[in-house]
């Protein structure tokens, strides 16, 4: 049995960029199961975060301390984009990227794609150019793509921006599975309907620091005033 | 006025004749460029895309000494080639001079820095674009040139029919270092060079209709076998 890569111990973490400081200093532990929604307005700091927390953004101080060696968490958590990178290829080599990367058999490749083609509702399209696909389209296959080669972990940055109810509603279920499966989800959202949908729990991010901490249940009682105006949709 | 029609006539009648100098100076012409084209992909492609991906302490001295490079006078890069390969150069003992071979070296190092340049500038917006998402999914450097070449393929394919371009139609180093020997290294633009000279302007045109057309048709190949410029294509 391979070690739990939870939890996540985030200590004092920053990140400036030209010495400005986006992020921090933040910290907080990350429970090994759970949807955690990253909530705040916009330039608050969550995508920065998000992408630190994922190991893609240079931290300028503090430690992100996984359960695991940082070669092997690295190894075990994907990340999709807010707007999801389309490889220009077909659907279904868009879906066998990352096993190809990770350098898996061709044959198990391949079953897995059609299983993964078959749950995004894509299997007549797996020949397409994956950059022709509708733009709920592309963020399914994204999803699916960094769902393929089962990650402990699946950060999402505004997986459903843009998208209307039916690919909202879509996506919404894939990520209840995934984490009905126990795969931890770190998610941002914008939208309140869908925080209050599907958090676990949540982190409200303010200029560039977390604001208000805890469990979904919370979202209907806010305990700082700025959650509290922002869930009413104030601008904050 | 009279010399460009004459012209269109006689490379009308040497390819309706199917002249067997016309077709055994054109396939050296092929055989050259075409074996130049391969050797120079072989390098500039990973090269170019290496340099896109790649961050390093020179990097920009690099691009700018390449781009430099492009612009490379074939009459010099003929020179020195010339000068590596005669009796007494280091290279001399490999008795190149005057043949094909040293006329594809030539090419080689004329059209080299022309393909790199192109596919540097066609990666480099390729990896802004797949940069996170790869860099996201651990992928190793060599996985990341190789994902960009295949998926950047169609434009690799312009670089290359410049490079082509520019070799099939360069005079002035081969003619150096192949010394344009009758039925040895004899291709076609030495060979109008040669015409021109002797004031045989018919048979000079007439060869470089021929030159033209081969290019054309080389490019419409390319682009058929490849299928660019379909809707539903990228």
């Amino acid at each position: 049995m391979v070690d739990n890569l939870l939890p996540l111990r985030v200590d004092d973490l920053v990140v400036s960029r030209r010495g400005k400081r986006l992020l921090g200093p933040v910290s907080h532990t990350f429970a090994p199961q759970g949807l955690t929604l990253v909530i705040g307005p916009n330039g608050a700091g969550k995508t920065t975060f998000l992408k630190a927390l994922h190991g893609i953004e240079r931290i300028s101080g503090g430690t992100l301390t996984w359960n695991t060696p940082p070669e092997d968490a690295r190894q075990r958590q994907s990340y999709v984009f807010q707007s999801p990178t389309m490889l220009r290829r077909s659907v279904r080599d868009n879906l066998a990227y990352p096993l190809w990367v990770a350098g898996v058999d061709k044959a198990l490749i391949r079953t897995r794609c059609d299983r993964w083609g078959a749950r995004i509702n894509l299997s007549d399209a797996m020949d397409r150019p994956a950059p022709l696909l509708s733009g709920g389209e592309r963020q399914k296959l994204a999803i699916a793509r960094a769902l393929i080669s089962d990650p402990d972990v699946l950060f999402l940055d505004e997986p459903c921006a843009n998208l209307d109810g039916q690919a909202t509603a879509d996506i919404e279920r894939m990520l209840t599975e995934t984490q009905a499966t126990g795969t931890r989800v770190i998610m941002t959202s914008h939208n309140l309907g869908q925080i209050r949908r599907l958090a676990t729990d949540f982190l409200f991010v303010l200029s560039g620091h977390i604001h208000e901490v805890g469990p979904a249940a919370q979202l209907h009682t806010p305990a700082t005033p700025e959650l509290a105006a922002f869930l009413q949709g104030d601008l904050l | 006025m009279t010399e460009i029609w004459d012209g269109v006539r006689a490379a009308f009648w040497l390819v309706v004749q199917l002249d067997a100098d016309l077709i055994d100076i054109t396939l050296r012409s092929l055989h050259v460029s075409l074996t130049a084209l391969v050797i120079a992909c072989v390098i500039a492609l990973p090269a170019g895309t290496w340099l896109a991906v790649r961050r390093f302490r020179f990097r920009r001295a690099a691009i700018a000494t390449l781009n430099a490079f492009m612009g490379l006078p074939p009459v010099v890069v003929g020179l020195i080639v010339y000068l590596l390969l005669s009796r007494n150069g280091p290279f001399g003992v490999l008795g190149l001079l005057f043949t094909p071979t040293a006329m594809i070296i030539a090419q080689v190092i004329i059209i080299t820095p022309l393909i790199m340049s192109i596919t540097h500038q066609a990666m480099r917006e390729l990896w802004a674009e797949y940069h996170d998402l790869l860099i996201s999914l651990n992928t190793t450097r060599t996985q990341r040139i190789r994902t960009l070449l295949w998926d950047g393929r169609r434009a690799l394919l312009t670089a290359a029919l410049a490079g082509f371009g520019r070799a099939i139609g360069e005079v002035g180093a081969i003619i150096i270092v192949g010394g344009n020997i009758d039925q040895v290294t004899r291709v076609l633009t030495t060979a109008i060079a040669l015409e021109t000279s002797k004031g045989d302007f018919a048979l000079a045109l007439g060869l470089g209709f021929v030159l033209i057309g081969l290019s054309l048709m080389v490019n419409y190949l390319t682009h058929s076998l490849s299928q660019t410029e379909r809707s539903g294509r990228w």
